[in-house]
């Protein structure tokens, strides 16, 4: 059942670092997580990862395993061959701290730039009212861990550093048309998602949905509808505002 | 030595979770600048890990309950050891507290007509917890991170500076409490990224640092579990009650073993799971203490109508309060009718359509399918208990959250008293909000009180600093991972589910032994980001907390909610009257009996005598 794994581990901190090799006893069931913990207790006891629940609910964990963008604590070993040598190496968008531990607080001054729920005025606490249909789509949005692994692989930030001032990514985006979606927020979100997040940098890829772990919609329900809404304020206004104020 | 960073508050919070993130919010609308300081990242504390629900009274969906009802089933689920007062300031309060999210902007699941839905939970008479499928923890936070988000752009329109008022101080690790006489004057820590340290003077700290699960070998509690804020508090002065009380819940997974310990939320019975020994026997029927015999169904037939039908049936025994059920599981594996892996059976899929158990247990439905390969709309679970949650903790002024030393204040699992030797499964959400901001209103009120702000002797910021880095300056010693092993060991093993005094006896003589050996340790490497050096500094809150656990276990020589023990099985009167109080003394922990405070009466009226007769002495009902 258990077995000696081949590892290579990216070792280093903002001023360089290289692949490191291991081999490592590896045990029926175990995730990727449970490999990085043994070779701190074995092996590398200052080996720096972050993680936290170890039940894929906090979102700390997140790395690239074998290049692609995934949750430490639920990769589980039987998905690669055991001959495989398996590389984990840090995010690649944000800046290295140490080893796996990447700086991503590029995500907290973009959550700061989205303005907030905006209640309605009229109801006090416990008179709210929304139907489970309404709800349902800000509901997904909401499923969201902030693992950031939509922000690092979305290749509009990826690998070009100089759009990161005017683009706050899928995770923020998203955060907008959750907002946009609420049933009882009464603020104005589209333009905001044009102008000030950068929803027009996005060219739908999906890249961003294919490595949530919480399997949200990103694309298809949160940007493309966000980018449709854009476009019929663009093209008539009226329509829009109407929409707005006779929702409810 | 490097300079030391310095801040200065009118109040810290050490925690993000529910707990600290609703104290922060208090203090910042009394109008102090405020701190939070947590382990991890903003966000992904502890309480984001909360599935089931956050049960509050609201009767959105029976219309008969209220906060009496909930009251008096706090009571029942704590066997009448909870702080009558917390307990009272909980069920009135907690209806509020939620509303309140929705102003935040939390999405809750809808009833038909538009509310928040609530859904049924061990030991609630009613359904009363109001959730988001089981994720109703991230919920939370995400929420209250959102409206601390929202104050903070609040200060950015005005001042031009997001953390004019409030600011976050992530991956930041308190080590030491400091203290001017007897009053609190700040906190000592190190951030993590860079391991260098920092001081933060402030008259007032508020502990929401949640439990100590890490102590144990198979838990659903995340690293941040190592009891630092009980020991934060002892080291201060502070005394901790109730600490021989422990949840273990009873469903975690058995399979495989690196996931052993995670959680299976409760709901998973709340929506109709049922569990079933090796020979397919519902073996709940048989474990229905008397105490409960007329709340709970006593066959298959009544229990299988009440999902549809409550008024006029008695819940299903799988509903019965967390210790209860964890024991029976215990029992049955004991008596060899376990599980392959040694659980037993969780069994939703025989009552609920496969469409329905993945819209309302989705993160359950996610968690088996790729943890352990097993899908629960059409197989069982397997499971079995794993330590969960701690009663025990800092010794509180209900109304404020306040401790016995000035200026430090608790809120959350780190307090003790509200949930008594029990705590009901999704009280712990409310616990969070309710007295989260007291605790905010509570230290602020301090605060503003204060004619003179306390200062921090010099001599007390050497001393910590010189305590952090001892592991670096040893060579030779142990390996901080092999302790916390040898730790987690023992305790799971003598000062676990089911426990006799000699076993506890033993497990006081290793604790001794690791204490010392703790004396020695080594890490290797520098200050930054080492978790081998991380784990060395919580191993010291780990053996202080355990050794409280252990000390306090060996006095109750009676069995009562998250305290069973073999050689004195049966409840007794006499010790409901008795809060056990631990206190430390340079680093021997001390243990003494202290009366429980007597409930008010009025409270009492709410429950009938027959009931009160199984809890209380005959001197207390004349
Ligand atoms: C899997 C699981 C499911 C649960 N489900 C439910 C449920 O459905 N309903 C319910 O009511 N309860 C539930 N509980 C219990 C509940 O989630 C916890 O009791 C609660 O979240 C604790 O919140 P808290 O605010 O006290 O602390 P936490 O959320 O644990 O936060 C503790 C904070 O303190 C910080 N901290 C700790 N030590 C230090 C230090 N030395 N320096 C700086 N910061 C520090 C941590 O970083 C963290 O930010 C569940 C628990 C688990 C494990």
């Amino acid at each position: 059942m258990s077995y000696q794994g081949k590892f290579r581990v990216w070792r280093g901190d903002d001023s360089g670092g290289a692949l490191e090799d291991f081999t490592v006893e590896v045990n029926e069931g175990e995730v990727v997580l449970d490999i990085i913990h043994r070779l701190q207790a074995t092996q590398a006891p200052d080996l720096a990862v972050r993680w936290n629940c170890k039940a894929g609910k906090c979102g700390s964990c997140s790395a690239e395993i074998n290049g692609r963008p995934r949750l430490l604590c639920m990769t589980r070993m039987s998905v690669f061959e055991e001959s495989e040598t398996i590389t984990v190496t840090p995010m690649r968008t944000f800046p290295i701290i140490r080893d796996l531990v990447t700086d991503v607080s590029f995500n907290y001054t973009k959550a700061r730039e989205v303005p907030s729920f905006a209640p309605p005025k009229d109801l006090a606490p416990g008179e709210y009212r929304m139907q489970q249909v309404d709800v349902e789509r800000s509901q997904e949005f909401r499923k969201c861990i902030e693992c950031f692994l939509c922000q690092n692989t979305c290749h509009v930030v990826r690998d070009h550093e100089e759009n990161k001032e005017a683009f706050s990514g899928p995770r923020f985006l998203m955060r907008v048309a959750e907002l946009e979606m609420h049933p009882l927020d009464t603020a104005d979100r589209v333009d905001q998602a044009q102008d000030d997040h950068g929803l027009g940098y996005c060219n739908i890829t999906k890249c961003c949905s294919e490595v949530c772990p919480e399997h949200i919609h990103i694309t298809d329900n949160a940007l493309i509808p966000m980018k449709e809404r854009v476009a019929d304020r663009k093209y008539d206004p009226i329509v829009w505002l109407g929409n707005k104020l006779f929702r409810r | 030595m490097p300079e030391l960073e310095r801040h200065s508050f009118d109040v810290l919070v050490i925690g993000a979770g529910g707990a600290g993130l609703r104290a922060a919010i208090e203090a910042r609308e009394h109008g102090m600048r405020t701190a939070v300081l947590c382990k991890s990242l903003f966000g992904k504390a502890h309480t984001v890990m909360a599935e089931g629900g956050i049960a509050a009274a609201m009767g959105n969906v029976n219309s008969s309950d209220s906060w009496q009802v909930h009251f008096r089933d706090t009571m029942r689920g704590g066997k009448f050891l909870n702080n009558w007062r917390m307990a009272e300031l909980h069920a009135q309060e907690a209806p509020q507290r939620v509303w309140e999210l929705e102003t935040y902007g939390a999405l809750f699941d809808r009833t038909k007509d538009g509310r928040i839905s609530q859904r049924n939970f061990g030991g609630h008479e009613y359904p009363r917890l109001a959730h988001v499928g089981d994720r109703t923890g991230l919920e939370l936070i995400r929420t209250l991170q959102q409206k601390i988000v929202s104050l903070q752009q609040e200060d950015f329109k005005e001042f031009g500076d997001y953390e004019e008022r409030l600011r976050v101080f992530q991956e930041f690790t308190v080590t030491d409490l400091v203290k001017d006489g007897d009053r609190i004057a700040g906190v000592f820590g190190y951030w993590r990224e860079s391991g260098r340290f920092v001081l933060f003077e402030a008259p007032a700290v508020i502990l929401a640092t949640g439990g100590i699960g890490k102590s144990f070998k198979v838990t659903s509690n995340s690293w941040e579990y190592t009891g630092d804020g009980h020991a934060l508090a002892l080291r201060a002065g502070a005394s901790l009650i109730n600490m021989e009380f422990i949840q273990f819940h009873p469903t975690g997974m058995v399979w495989p073993p690196s996931v052993k310990g995670i959680l299976v939320t409760e709901s998973v019975r709340g929506d109709g799971g049922v569990l079933r020994n090796s020979e397919g026997k519902r073996f709940m029927f048989d474990y229905i203490p008397e105490v409960f015999k007329d709340k709970y169904a006593d066959n298959e037939e009544e229990g299988d109508r009440w999902y549809t039908d409550q008024a006029n049936n008695r819940r299903p025994p799988e509903l019965l309060p967390r210790d209860e059920v964890a024991r029976a599981i215990n029992s049955e594996v004991k008596a060899g009718r376990g599980s392959p892996h040694g659980g037993v059976f969780l069994d939703v899929s025989t009552r609920l359509p496969a469409e329905e158990i993945r819209k309302r247990l989705p993160s359950m439905h996610h968690q088996f399918k790729e943890l352990a390969d097993v899908d629960i709309t059409a197989q069982p679970m397997e499971v079995g208990p794993t330590c969960h949650y701690v009663m025990g903790g800092v010794e509180v002024d209900p109304d404020t959250g306040s401790s016995s030393v000035a200026g430090l204040y608790a809120a959350g699992e780190v307090s003790g008293g509200m949930h008594g030797s029990n705590r009901l499964g999704g009280n712990s959400l409310s616990d969070l909000l309710v007295f989260g901001r007291r605790a905010g209103a509570g230290a602020s009120e301090y605060v503003r009180a204060l004619d003179s702000r306390p200062a921090v002797p010099e001599e007390t910021v050497t001393e910590a600093r010189a305590t952090a880095l001892k592991p670096f300056q040893q060579e030779g010693g142990e390996n901080p991972y092999t302790l916390h092993m040898e730790l987690q060991q023992s305790m799971n093993d003598l000062v676990g589910i089911i426990r006799r005094q000699g076993e506890m006896e033993e497990a006081l003589q290793r604790l001794e032994k690791l204490k010392e050996r703790a004396q020695s340790l080594t890490v290797e490497g520098h200050q930054q980001f080492n978790p081998g050096w991380h784990l060395a500094l919580d191993l010291r809150n780990m053996l202080l907390v355990s050794e409280c656990v252990a000390k306090a276990a060996l006095l109750r020589t009676e069995s009562r909610g998250g305290h069973t023990r073999d050689d004195h099985p049966s409840m007794d009167a006499e010790w409901r009257r008795k809060l056990l109080v631990c206190n430390v003394d340079g680093d021997r922990v001390s243990v003494e009996e202290k009366p429980q405070i007597p409930i008010r009466g009025d409270l009492l009226d709410l429950f009938d005598r027959t009931e009160l007769e199984k809890y209380l002495t005959a001197e207390e009902l004349s």
